[in-house]
């Protein structure tokens, strides 16, 4: 993750497996953290780092990216079934 | 070191810019002219032609966005000379007066009353003693700083983001404040962050002015055109498959690439010329990759810094592209397209501070002479950018 707001993290290796304990680092402050992975996520693919409803803001670098329009626990899988932008 | 320091090898062109490649262009003022281009190209060992699918019946600002794009190309620094052919003599010589304008040799041919025959013989005699004139420019020292370096990011995932943008925005926050030129653009990919690029300009008046320029690309082209929420096209099918979901995150990003400190010191029109100085500049542009880098270099920046995630390929005919990943499934399955690994980043084994130290480096390589891998590979994309129907 790239800020302490954020509430989505990126998979940076290849092959995460559901039930993996992730080593989460934040890249503003090179500070970490262990979170369970819920689902086998792709490389460059979002995990939720909070439980996430329809409607919810999804933070990344601090920053609005779009908002949550299914429910979304924490360590799932986050991308286009899921999120959408506010734009356009 | 310091950058002013650190010296390249590079042709200083007779306005005094700072060219990396020598090249001798054959340049069709229009579509019609491609054919005679690309015989004198395959007649003459050591020309490039750059055919496009543009220049008939143009009109008004698209028309001028033409001219604008053919001089600027004949003009940028990395041309040592250039053959000029069009279908008649009128807008030949407007773009031969653009271009001699430099000081650089140019000549310019026109195929109606000739034929392509005798129209290709005469260019080709010409385009033969320019490439003996070429050859035998010799490169001299020169800053680092010298260059002009454009960046533009493509087929972006969430690594572009976390390591190869970061590294770019660290070249650019090293270098820009020692001399350099810089330029980024992609006006609808920064939707979402909008009001961050904004607060990224020098003065209150550079800020309206982007502002302004990107709330028209939304009305203008946006907004008119289109028919969905642009999920298909922005992100693209290759963002998305890299884990971007929305506009808003790509543009994060995206803007990664122009640092932590530096400003933007004026807003430029597509392929229009930086005059303010050394410095960030932004361009209107598309967030294509061959239209923007075609922008870029018609502009006069004669080295492009090109951070991608799932491993575009892109080159362009006159500017080296040097091409950098964050991802290391890209740097893995795509290396013979990347010149510049920083995946080190994502494993922790690499800061961006390292990864900026590494692209200059590689930048000063490729100023010397060293091929980037889209020009060992025979990438040349040249796409114009057209604005609307002609006439």
């Amino acid at each position: 993750m790239h800020d302490r707001r954020d509430n989505v993290g990126v998979v940076v290796v290849e092959g995460l497996a559901a039930g993996t304990t992730m080593l989460c680092v934040v890249t503003a402050d090179d500070s970490d953290f262990r979170l369970l992975a819920a689902a086998a996520v792709p490389i460059g693919h979002k995990i939720a780092l909070a439980d996430l409803k329809p409607g919810d803001t999804v933070v990344k670098y601090g920053h609005d990216i779009g908002r949550v329009v299914a429910p979304v626990a924490r360590g799932e899988h986050v991308h286009v079934h899921n999120l959408k932008t506010k734009r356009w | 070191m310091p950058a002013t320091a650190q010296r390249i090898w590079g042709f200083r062109r007779e306005n005094a810019r700072v060219g990396v490649r020598n090249h001798v262009a054959i340049l069709p003022v229009d579509d019609i002219s491609n054919a005679a281009c690309e015989a004198v190209e395959a007649h003459i060992h050591g020309t490039i032609a750059l055919p496009h699918a543009y220049g008939r019946l143009q009109f008004g600002a698209d028309l001028e966005l033409h001219f604008r794009t053919m001089i600027g190309t004949g003009a940028n620094p990395n041309v040592a000379a250039c053959v000029v052919i069009g279908i008649e003599p009128g807008w030949t010589a407007r773009i031969v007066e653009g271009i001699a304008a430099t000081g650089k040799p140019v000549a310019g041919f026109w195929i109606e009353g000739n034929g392509d025959i005798a129209t290709v013989a005469a260019a080709s005699r010409q385009a033969k003693e320019y490439v003996h004139w070429a050859s035998e420019q010799v490169r001299v020292e020169c800053a680092l700083t010298d260059l002009w370096v454009a960046a533009k990011c493509g087929e972006s995932d969430t690594t572009t983001g976390l390591a190869s943008c970061p590294a770019v925005g660290n070249l650019y926050d090293k270098l820009i404040p020692q001399g350099l030129y810089g330029c980024f653009g992609e006006t609808s990919e920064l939707t979402g962050a909008e009001q961050l690029a904004a607060d990224r300009a020098a003065t209150p008046e550079v800020r309206a002015k982007f502002l302004r320029t990107w709330q028209a690309y939304q009305q203008e082209v946006i907004e008119a055109h289109k028919t969905s929420d642009l999920s298909d096209s922005q992100p693209t099918k290759g963002n998305i498959a890299g884990g971007l979901t929305t506009i808003e995150e790509k543009a994060l990003g995206n803007l990664e690439k122009i640092g932590r400190q530096v400003r933007y010191v004026d807003v430029l029109a597509p392929a229009e010329a930086p005059a303010r100085g050394p410095g960030l500049y932004f361009m209107d542009s598309s967030s294509a990759a061959a239209e923007c880098c075609t922008l870029q270099a018609a502009a006069g920046y004669v080295v492009h810094l090109f951070p991608t995630g799932q491993g575009n390929v892109i080159g362009n005919p006159i500017m080296p592209v040097i091409k950098l990943t964050g991802n290391p499934r890209t740097a893995r399955l795509m290396a013979e397209h990347i010149d510049l690994d920083v995946s080190g980043v994502v494993r922790r084994e690499l800061t961006i501070d390292q990864a900026g130290d590494r692209l200059i480096e590689l930048v000063r390589r490729t100023a010397n002479g060293r091929y980037t891998a889209a020009e060992a590979l025979g990438h040349r994309e040249f796409v114009m950018t057209k604005l609307y129907r002609s006439a």
